[in-house]
C-alpha cells in the first residue's frame, strides 16, 4: 500500500466506524473491497493489519452493540473473509477471538442485523472467502456455521440462498482435498465428517418431498460436478445416482429443470466414466419420463456431448424431432413413412392426441427448431440428418401460420388455428429453414421453400421482424442454390424466383413502415454484392423499378432507411447498376449526380447515420477505383476530407480517416499488411523522390485533418490518427532525403500550433504544409506515447485507490457539512 | 319471440323482431351487388360500351341482343341497374312500430319500407347516421339519375326465358327503381337519438321504445356511425351488435352484452383473411410505387367511412414517400359535405381524437390536407376539376360497383395504360366482377379490401366474455368461407350452436316468459288491511289501476271518480278511467263437512245426507229438495226458487269462512 492511501486509511476506518456517517454509495464499498483484494493477492495480509492497525479496530468495532448500517457490517465481514484467507492472518485475527465474534453466534447472526439480506450474504461470502485451508475447516466445525449455512439455502433473498448453496459446494470441495493436501479416501465412509455431513444433507434433501429442498439439493450437486473433477465426484455419483433416479418416479417429476441440468453437468464431467457408473441408463430413463417441453434442453445436450451411445443419441434425437413429427403427421395427406422419426417417446406429444394450450404449443415448437437450429452446425450433429423431413416440416410450419396450409384432418386443422398468424413460430421457422439452407434437399421440396418465402415476402401481414427474416431465409437459400459449373451466376430456377421477387422487393420498397424498407435495402445490397456482376442478375434488376425507387429512398425521412439506402446505392452504382440500360450517354450524368447527391448527405444530413453509411461508401469506392472516384481522386478526397473533418459525429470523422487511410497507401503503393481482403489497386509505385510522393496528400490536406484528430476529445478518432501517422512514419522511415528540415522554422511553427491544439485551442490554422514539415513534425510527435495514453480507460486516472478513499472521505464530508447546514 | 329474416346478406341485415305486441325492424339493409351485372353508366358516351355485341343463344337466335351485351365473355343488361329489396312479403310491413338502425349502410332500403308499405312507425339512428346516411343516399341518387338510361330492360326477366335457362343472369330484383330513393322519404320518420349537438364525449344514451323496450346505444363504432343496440325487453335482455373497430372510434363496452339471452350477430368482416393493418400498408405501398413510376391511382370508394382512414394514413404517409406534390382529389356530389360532416362528431370518435377538439384541433387530418392543397375535392368532374386536373395523381371516387358515378369516366380514362393502377379498397362487391365490363385492361389492379369489421377472432373473444345464452347468426357464419373450407377459425363457434337464418326465414327464438315485476305506489300500500291466512302467509285485497309505461308496471290508486274530461279529441287508452265497481268481500278457508251437517242440524234442516265427489262434498237436503255442492274452490247452493232458503244457507256456509 502506497503511503498516501495508509495515511488516509484511519479517517476512512473511523468514518467506516461511526454510525451517523452513512454511507450513500455502496458501490463504493465494493470498490474499497476490490482493492484490498488486490493488495492481498500481491502480498501478506498479515503484515498489511499489523501496518495498518485501523483496520482491525474498525473489525472490532463491528462486535460493539451499536445501531450500524447494515452495509458497512456486511464489508466488515467480507474484508475480514478476505484477510483471514491466508492462512498466518487467520491465525492472528483467531487469537483476538475475532473470528469467533464475528462468525460465530456471538456476531450479527443472533442479533438484529440478521435479518438484513446485506449481512447475511456478508457472512456467506466471508466464509466464502476465509474457507481456504484446513484451519478454516476447523473454525467452520467449530462455530457450527455448516449448520447456518443448510438453513441458508432456503433464504427468502435468493442472492443469500444461491451463495449458500455455492458455499457448501466449496466447503465440501475444501474438506476433500484432505487433512495433508493428500488424496482422499475413495471410500464414502472414510470421508471427512465435514463433507458426510454435507453429503447426508444433499441425501436427506432429495428424499424430502418439497420440491425447493430437492432443488437445492440438485443445483448444490449441480455446481460440485461442473466445478470438481475428482475421482471421488464419481464415488459420490454412484452413491447418490439411486436417489436422483427415485426422483423419476414421482409424478410429476419434482424440479425437472434442475434435475436436467445436473445430468448434464454430470455427464460433462470428465471425473466420471460414464459407462461404468449407470449414467446413460438414467439419461435414457429421464428422457422418456419428462414432458417433451422439459426434455428438449436435456436432449440437446446429450447430443452435444462427445461420446454418448448411439442409442442414446437416437432416443435424443427424437425427442427434439417429436413435435416437428406430430406437425407432420396432422398435416400428411398420406400417412405414410415421412422420414421424420415418430414421436415413440414422450407420451402427451404423440400425433393424433389433441395439442395442449395455443401458448404451450407454440413454446414447444418454438424451443424445438431453435434446439435444431442450434443443432444443426455442429460437427456431433446425428448422422444421417433428416435434412428432407426437415424442411418439408419447416415449410409445412410456415405455410400453417400463413395460412396457405391445406390440412387434410382435424388435428391438422387444430394446429391451424393454434398457430395462424404466429409470429413467434413464424421467425423460429424462418430461422431454422435459413440454417437449412447449407444442406440440399429434392428440387420440389426447395421449390416449395422457395414459394414460401415468396408467400412470406408478399403477404401483407408479414410483421416487419417476420419480414426480415424472409428476406434473410431468402438470401441463404439464393446463396446457396445449386449453380450451374463454372459459372457464378444465379441457377435458372433462382432466376426465375428472382423475376418474382422483385415486384415484391419494389412494392417493399414502397412500404409505410420504415422497418421493412429498411430491411428491403439490406436484402437488395447483400444481392447486389453477391450477383452484381452477373448478367443474369443485372438484367432482372434493371428491367425492374428497384434502382429508381432505392436513389428516391436517398430522401427518405427515417435516417436508418437513408442510411440503407446510401449504401444499396454505393453498392449499385459501383456494379454500374444504377443506369437504365437504355440512355448509355446520360451514364456519365447519371453516376456524377449520385457522387453530389451523397456529398450533399454527407455535408446536410441532420443524422448520423447516413453520414457514417456516406462514408463507408467512399472508402469502398476509394478502395475500389470506383470509375467516378478514379477520375479525379483528388478532389474526391479534398473535398470528402473537408466535410468529414467538420463532422460532429466522431464515427464519421474516424471512418474519414480510414479513407485518408487509404488514400495514403494508394499513394504511397504499399497497402497495409494487415489487410489481407483489400483489393490493390494499380496505382503507380512513387518513382519520384518521396517529397514529390507526399505532394498529393499535403493538396489534399490530408495531414491537417489527421493531425487535428490526434488531439480529437473522441478517443477512437484520435487513435485511428496516431495508426495513420505511425503507418506514414513507418513508410518512410528508410528515407532520410528529408531529414535536415528538422530544425526550420515551419517545423517549430507547426508544432506550436499543435501543442496550443492539443491544449484546447483548435482555432488557428496550419496554412499550407509542405512535405518536408509533415515528416519532421511527424517524426519529432511521441506518437507512441500518445497510443499508449490513448489505450489506458478514460477512467485511468480517477481509478486509483488514492482517489477513491478521497472521493468516500469527500462524500462523507459533504454529508457532515449539509448537517452542519441544518442547524 | 319470432325473428322475420327479410334479407340474407350477411352485412346488409334486415331483420324483424316480434315480441309481446311490439314489432322492431332491425337495420334495413340493400344489397346492391345486383348491378354488378348490369352494364356501367357512363357519364359520357363511350363508344366502347354502346358498341358492345349483343348477345345472342348458341342457335343464333338475337332477340335478347338488344336487353343483353357481351363483354369478354360476360353477359350484362344494358339498362338502368337494379339492386335487391328485403323480402316485403314475409311480413305485414305496415305493423313494424320501429325500426332501428345501426349504421349508414344498413340504411338503404330505408326509403322501400318506409314508401310502399304503409309504415307508420319511428325510425331510429344516431346523428352520423342519419347524416352520412343521407350522404350516402344523394350520392347515390345522383349517380343514377343524372345519366337517364333511356331503355329499361324487362325481356331478360321474363318467366318463360328464365325457365328454359335462356338467359344467363337470374333476377332476383324486386325493385327497380332506385332514383326513387329520396331522402325526403325518410326524413319525416327518423329520430336522431342521439341528437347532441355538444362536443362533450357523452356515454351512451338510451332512448325509450314505448312500453317494451329500453334501449341504449353501447357504441359508436367505426366509421363514424356504427353503433351497438341493446335492449332490455321486459327482464329478458337482448343484443344486438353490429358492431366493427377500428382505431378511430370509440371502444365498445361490452358490460351491458352480458348474460343476454339472445345475441344476434350480423355484419362481421366480410374479408375475414385480410388484416386491415396489413391492408392500408398494402395500400401505401401500391399507391407509392404507381405515382413514383409515374402512374396515376384509381380508388374507388364511398364518400364516407374508410376514405377517412385512408387519408390519414396518407397524411402520415405521404411526405415520407415523397409524394408531397402529387394531387389527392375526391369527387362525389357529396364530397364536402362528408369531409365537414366527419369533423363535427368528435363525441363518437375514440379519445384521442376527442381530445383533438379541445386543444382545438380538427379530429381527423383530412382538414390539413386541404388546407395545404394537397386533397382537393369536387362535386363532379364538371366544372373546377377539369381546370385544376393534372397528373400523375390519386382519384377517390365511386361507386365502388364501378356501375355509375365518375369512376367509371376514370376507369376508360385510365384503363388503357399499365402505368395506371385501380386500388379496390371497399370490401363489399368482388373486384373481379366489378372490372368485367372494362376487359381487356392494362391498367394494374390491386385488392386490399380494409374491413374494420369485427373478425372472428374478436367475435369468439366476445363471446367467451359476454355468454349470451342463444346466438343468432346468417348461415355464412356458420360454415368456413368456401374458398377456405379448412379454415374452422373462420366461422362462430359457440356452444349451444349459432342459430343460422337464411333469407325469407323465420325463427323462433329460445325466449321464455316468466313473472314481471310490478311496484306499487306508497299511497295504495298504506291503504292495504292484510290479513294472515296462514302463518306468514298475509293477503289484501287491492283495487287500484295498473300502468304500464315504458317497460315498467305499476299498480296506481284508483282514480276518485271525475267529472268526463270532454275537449280532447283524442286520448289514449291508458289515460281512460276504469269502471269501479263496488267490491265484494273475498272469502277464504274450507267448510268442515261434518260440523257444517251440524250446524245444519241445529238450525232445523233434518234428512241430511252427504256424498263424497272426486271434487269434494255434495250435501243433499232431501226434505227441502236442495244441494249444497262443496269443492275446493266453489260451493254451489241448488235450490229450486226458493231465495229465502238459499240466502239462509248462505249465510251458514259464510259462517265458515273467513272474509277480506
Amino acid at each position: 500500500m502506497d503511503p498516501e492511501c495508509s495515511q488516509l486509511l484511519p479517517a476512512l476506518c473511523a468514518v467506516l466506524a461511526d454510525p451517523r456517517q452513512p454511507m450513500a454509495d455502496d458501490t463504493c464499498l465494493e470498490k474499497l473491497l476490490d482493492w484490498f483484494k488486490t493488495i492481498t493477492e500481491a502480498g501478506s495480509s498479515l503484515l498489511l493489519l499489523q501496518e495498518n492497525p485501523c483496520l482491525v479496530e474498525l473489525l472490532c468495532h463491528m462486535l460493539k452493540p451499536q445501531d450500524l448500517s447494515s452495509r458497512v457490517l456486511s464489508f466488515s465481514l467480507r474484508l475480514t473473509g478476505v484477510l483471514a484467507a491466508q492462512e498466518d492472518c487467520f491465525q492472528y485475527l483467531q487469537q483476538g477471538e475475532l473470528l469467533p465474534k464475528l462468525f460465530g453466534e456471538a456476531g450479527p447472526l443472533g442479533g438484529a442485523a440478521w435479518t438484513s439480506p446485506a449481512v447475511r450474504s456478508g457472512w456467506i461470502q466471508g466464509l466464502r472467502s476465509l474457507a481456504q485451508h484446513a484451519s478454516a475447516l476447523h473454525f467452520l466445525a467449530h462455530c457450527g456455521a455448516v449448520d447456518t449455512i443448510f438453513s441458508l439455502q432456503e433464504d427468502s433473498s435468493l442472492f443469500v440462498a444461491s451463495a449458500a448453496g455455492q458455499l457448501l459446494v466449496h466447503i465440501l470441495g475444501l474438506s476433500m482435498q484432505g487433512p495433508a493436501g493428500g488424496p482422499p479416501s475413495l471410500q464414502a465412509g472414510d470421508w471427512p465428517a465435514c463433507a458426510q455431513k454435507i453429503v447426508g444433507h444433499i441425501e436427506e434433501s432429495l428424499r424430502a418431498t418439497a420440491t425447493p429442498q430437492i432443488t437445492q439439493a440438485l443445483n448444490v450437486l449441480t455446481t460440485t460436478f461442473g466445478h470438481c473433477h475428482n475421482p471421488w465426484t464419481q464415488v459420490l455419483w454412484v452413491q447418490l445416482s439411486p436417489l436422483v433416479a427415485g426422483l423419476l418416479e414421482k409424478d410429476p417429476i419434482p424440479a425437472a429443470h434442475s434435475l436436467v441440468d445436473l445430468l448434464l453437468s454430470v455427464a460433462r464431467s470428465p471425473g466420471l466414466s460414464s459407462s461404468s457408473c449407470g449414467l446413460w441408463e438414467t439419461l435414457a430413463q429421464t428422457l422418456s419420463h419428462l414432458s417433451p417441453t422439459q426434455a428438449g434442453p436435456l436432449a440437446l445436450g446429450i447430443l452435444k456431448l462427445q461420446d454418448c451411445p448411439q442409442a442414446l443419441r437416437a432416443q435424443a434425437f427424437a425427442v427434439l424431432l417429436q413435435p416437428l413429427a406430430c406437425v407432420f403427421k396432422a398435416m400428411a395427406q398420406d400417412p405414410g413413412p415421412s422420414g421424420v422419426p415418430d414421436g415413440t417417446v414422450g407420451g402427451s406429444m404423440t400425433a393424433g392426441v389433441p395439442l395442449p394450450s395455443k401458448a404451450a404449443c407454440v413454446g414447444l415448437l418454438c424451443r424445438s427448431l431453435a434446439h435444431l437450429e442450434l443443432l444443426l452446425p455442429l460437427p456431433q450433429r446425428p448422422c444421417p440428418w433428416p435434412q428432407a423431413p426437415l424442411l418439408g416440416a419447416a415449410v409445412t410450419l410456415l405455410q400453417l401460420c400463413g395460412g396457405s396450409a391445406r390440412p387434410a384432418c382435424d388435428m391438422g386443422r387444430h394446429l391451424c388455428t393454434l398457430l395462424l398468424g404466429c409470429v413467434r413460430v413464424q421467425r423460429a421457422a424462418l430461422d431454422f429453414l435459413g440454417a437449412l439452407s447449407d444442406g440440399t434437399g429434392p428440387r420440389e421440396l426447395v421449390t416449395q421453400v422457395f414459394a414460401v418465402l415468396l408467400e412470406y415476402l408478399r403477404s401483407p401481414d408479414s410483421s416487419p421482424t417476420v419480414l426480415k427474416k424472409a428476406f434473410q431465409a431468402t438470401f441463404r437459400w439464393l446463396l446457396n442454390s445449386p449453380k450451374t459449373p463454372g459459372c457464378w451466376d444465379l441457377d435458372p430456377h433462382a432466376l426465375l424466383f428472382l423475376r418474382d421477387l422483385l415486384p415484391v422487393l419494389q412494392k417493399r420498397l414502397c412500404s409505410p413502415c420504415w422497418e421493412v424498407r429498411d430491411s428491403s435495402l439490406e436484402f437488395l445490397t447483400q444481392m447486389t454484392r453477391h450477383w452484381g456482376g452477373q448478367a443474369g442478375f443485372r438484367h432482372a434488376l434493371l428491367a425492374s423499378e428497384v434502382p429508381k425507387l432505392t436513389e428516391q429512398l436517398l430522401r427518405d425521412p427515417e435516417s436508418y432507411v437513408r442510411a440503407s439506402a446510401v449504401t444499396a446505392m454505393g453498392q449499385l452504382s459501383s456494379q454500374g447498376l444504377c443506369v437504365p440500360p437504355a440512355g448509355p450517354e446520360h451514364q456519365g450524368g447519371q453516376q456524377k449526380s449520385l457522387l453530389v447527391e451523397l456529398l450533399h448527405i454527407l455535408s446536410t444530413d441532420s443524422e448520423g447515420f447516413p453520414r457514417r453509411a456516406v462514408m463507408q461508401v467512399f472508402t469502398q469506392w476509394l478502395r475500389d477505383s470506383h470509375a467516378d472516384v478514379a477520375g479525379d481522386t483528388e478532389q474526391f478526397v479534398a473535398g470528402v476530407l473537408q466535410v468529414a473533418s467538420q463532422d460532429l459525429d466522431w464515427e464519421v470523422r474516424a471512418q474519414g480517416l480510414e479513407l485518408a487511410l487509404v488514400f495514403l497507401e494508394q499513394t504511397l503503393g504499399q497497402p497495409r499488411s494487415h489487410c489481407p481482403h483489400a483489393v490493390t489497386p494499380p496505382v503507380e509505385a512513387p518513382v519520384g523522390p518521396l517529397a514529390q510522393a507526399l505532394q498529393p496528400l499535403c493538396r489534399v490536406r490530408l495531414f491537417d485533418f489527421a493531425f487535428r484528430a490526434l488531439f480529437d476529445c473522441d478517443r477512437p478518432v484520435a487513435q485511428k490518427s496516431c495508426d495513420l501517422l505511425l503507418f506514414l512514419r513507418a513508410q518512410t522511415a528508410s528515407s532520410s532525403s528529408l531529414q535536415e528540415s528538422r530544425s526550420s522554422p515551419d517545423v517549430a511553427s507547426v508544432e506550436a500550433a499543435l501543442q496550443r491544439w492539443q491544449a484546447g485551442d483548435q482555432a488557428q490554422p496550419l496554412g499550407d504544409l509542405e512535405p518536408e514539415v509533415v515528416l519532421a513534425v511527424v517524426r519529432s510527435l511521441d506518437l507512441e506515447g500518445l497510443r499508449g495514453a490513448l489505450a489506458e480507460s478514460s477512467d485511468h486516472v480517477e481509478k486509483s485507490p488514492q482517489s477513491l478513499l478521497q472521493d468516500m472521505l469527500a462524500t462523507v464530508g459533504v454529508l457532515g457539512e449539509n448537517e452542519a447546514d441544518c442547524y | 319471440m319470432k325473428l322475420y329474416c327479410l334479407s340474407g346478406h350477411p352485412t346488409l341485415p334486415c331483420n324483424v323482431l316480434k315480441f309481446k305486441s311490439t314489432t322492431i325492424m332491425l337495420d334495413c339493409g340493400l344489397d346492391m351487388t345486383s348491378t354488378l351485372n348490369f352494364l356501367p353508366l357512363p357519364l359520357v358516351q363511350s363508344p366502347r360500351l354502346s358498341n358492345l355485341p349483343g348477345w345472342s343463344l348458341k342457335d343464333g337466335n338475337a332477340f335478347l341482343d338488344k336487353e343483353l351485351k357481351e363483354c369478354s365473355g360476360h353477359v350484362f343488361v344494358d339498362s338502368v341497374p337494379e339492386f335487391c329489396l328485403p323480402e316485403t312479403e314475409l311480413i305485414d310491413l305496415s305493423t313494424v312500430d320501429v325500426i332501428l338502425i345501426s349504421n349508414y349502410h344498413c340504411m338503404m332500403a330505408l326509403p322501400y319500407i318506409t314508401e310502399h308499405t304503409g309504415f307508420s312507425g319511428t325510425v331510429y339512428a344516431t346523428e352520423p347516421t342519419v347524416q352520412i346516411g343521407r350522404l350516402l343516399m344523394e350520392e347515390l341518387v345522383n349517380f343514377i339519375e343524372r345519366v337517364p338510361k333511356a331503355q329499361s330492360a324487362s325481356l331478360w326477366k321474363n318467366k318463360d326465358i328464365q325457365r328454359e335457362g335462356l338467359c344467363l343472369i337470374q333476377p332476383i330484383y324486386r325493385e327497380r327503381r332506385p332514383c326513387h330513393v329520396l331522402w325526403s322519404c325518410v326524413e319525416n320518420q327518423i329520430i336522431q337519438c342521439s341528437g347532441s349537438q355538444s362536443m362533450i364525449p357523452r356515454p351512451a344514451p338510451g332512448a325509450s321504445l314505448g312500453s317494451l323496450l329500453e334501449m341504449q346505444i353501447l357504441r359508436p363504432t367505426s366509421n363514424l356511425n356504427r353503433k351497438l343496440w341493446v335492449w332490455h325487453p321486459a327482464i329478458h335482455l337482448l343484443a344486438y351488435p353490429p358492431a366493427e373497430f377500428s382505431l378511430v372510434f370509440q371502444p365498445m363496452d361490452q358490460a351491458s352484452l352480458k348474460n343476454s339471452d339472445v345475441l344476434i350477430l350480423t355484419g362481421l368482416t366480410q374479408i375475414p383473411t385480410a388484416n386491415p393493418d396489413g391492408m392500408v400498408g398494402e395500400f401505401c405501398s401500391n399507391l407509392a410505387l404507381t405515382v413514383r413510376n409515374g402512374g396515376n391511382v384509381l380508388v374507388p370508394c364511398y364518400p364516407s367511412g374508410v376514405i377517412y382512414d385512408l387519408l390519414e394514413c396518407l397524411y402520415q404517409y405521404i411526405d415520407s414517400a415523397g409524394l408531397s406534390n402529387i394531387p389527392f382529389y375526391f369527387i362525389s356530389p357529396v364530397a364536402n359535405s362528408s369531409l365537414e360532416f366527419s369533423q363535427i362528431f368528435a363525441e363518437w370518435l375514440c379519445h384521442n381524437k376527442q381530445t383533438k377538439v379541445y386543444l382545438p384541433e380538427p379530429p381527423f387530418p383530412h382538414a390539413e390536407l386541404i388546407q395545404t392543397n394537397k386533397l382537393k375535392h369536387y362535386p363532379s368532374l364538371h366544372g373546377d376539376f377539369s381546370s385544376d386536373f393534372r397528373q400523375p395523381c390519386v382519384v377517390f371516387t365511386g361507386h365502388p360497383s364501378l356501375r355509375f358515378g365518375d369512376v367509371v369516366h376514370f376507369m376508360e380514362l385510365w384503363g388503357k395504360s399499365s402505368l395506371n393502377t385501380v386500388i379496390f379498397t371497399e370490401p363489399d362487391f368482388s373486384y373481379l366482377e366489378a372490372l368485367a365490363p372494362y376487359q381487356p385492361l392494362a391498367m394494374k389492379c390491386i385488392y386490399c379490401p380494409i374491413d374494420t369489421r369485427l373478425n372472428f377472432i374478436q367475435v369468439s373473444k366476445l363471446l367467451k366474455e359476454v355468454q349470451p345464452l342463444h346466438v343468432v347468426c346468417p348461415e355464412q357464419y356458420t360454415q368456413p368461407p368456401p374458398a377456405q373450407s379448412h379454415r374452422m377459425d373462420l366461422m362462430i363457434d359457440c356452444q349451444p350452436p349459432a342459430m343460422s337464418y337464411r333469407r325469407a326465414e323465420v325463427l323462433a327464438l329460445p325466449f321464455k316468459r316468466r313473472y314481471e315485476k310490478i311496484e306499487i305506489m306508497p299511497e295504495l300500500a298504506d291503504a292495504l288491511v292484510p290479513m294472515e291466512i296462514k302463518p306468514g302467509i298475509s293477503l289484501a285485497t287491492v283495487s287500484a289501476v295498473l300502468h304500464t309505461k315504458d317497460n315498467k308496471h305499476i299498480l296506481q290508486p284508483p282514480p276518485r271518480p271525475a267529472q268526463p274530461t270532454g275537449g280532447k279529441k283524442r286520448k289514449r287508452a291508458a289515460e281512460d278511467i276504469p269502471d269501479c265497481k263496488v267490491l265484494k268481500p273475498l272469502l277464504s278457508g274450507s267448510i268442515p263437512v261434518e260440523q257444517f251437517v251440524q250446524t245444519l242440524e241445529k238450525h232445523g234442516f233434518s234428512d241430511i245426507k252427504v256424498e263424497d265427489t272426486a271434487k269434494g262434498h255434495i250435501v243433499l237436503l232431501q226434505e227441502a229438495e236442495t244441494l249444497i255442492q262443496i269443492e275446493e274452490d266453489s260451493t254451489h247452493i241448488i235450490c229450486d226458487n226458493d231465495e229465502m232458503l238459499r240466502v239462509r244457507l248462505r249465510d251458514l256456509v259464510l259462517k265458515f269462512l273467513q272474509k277480506f
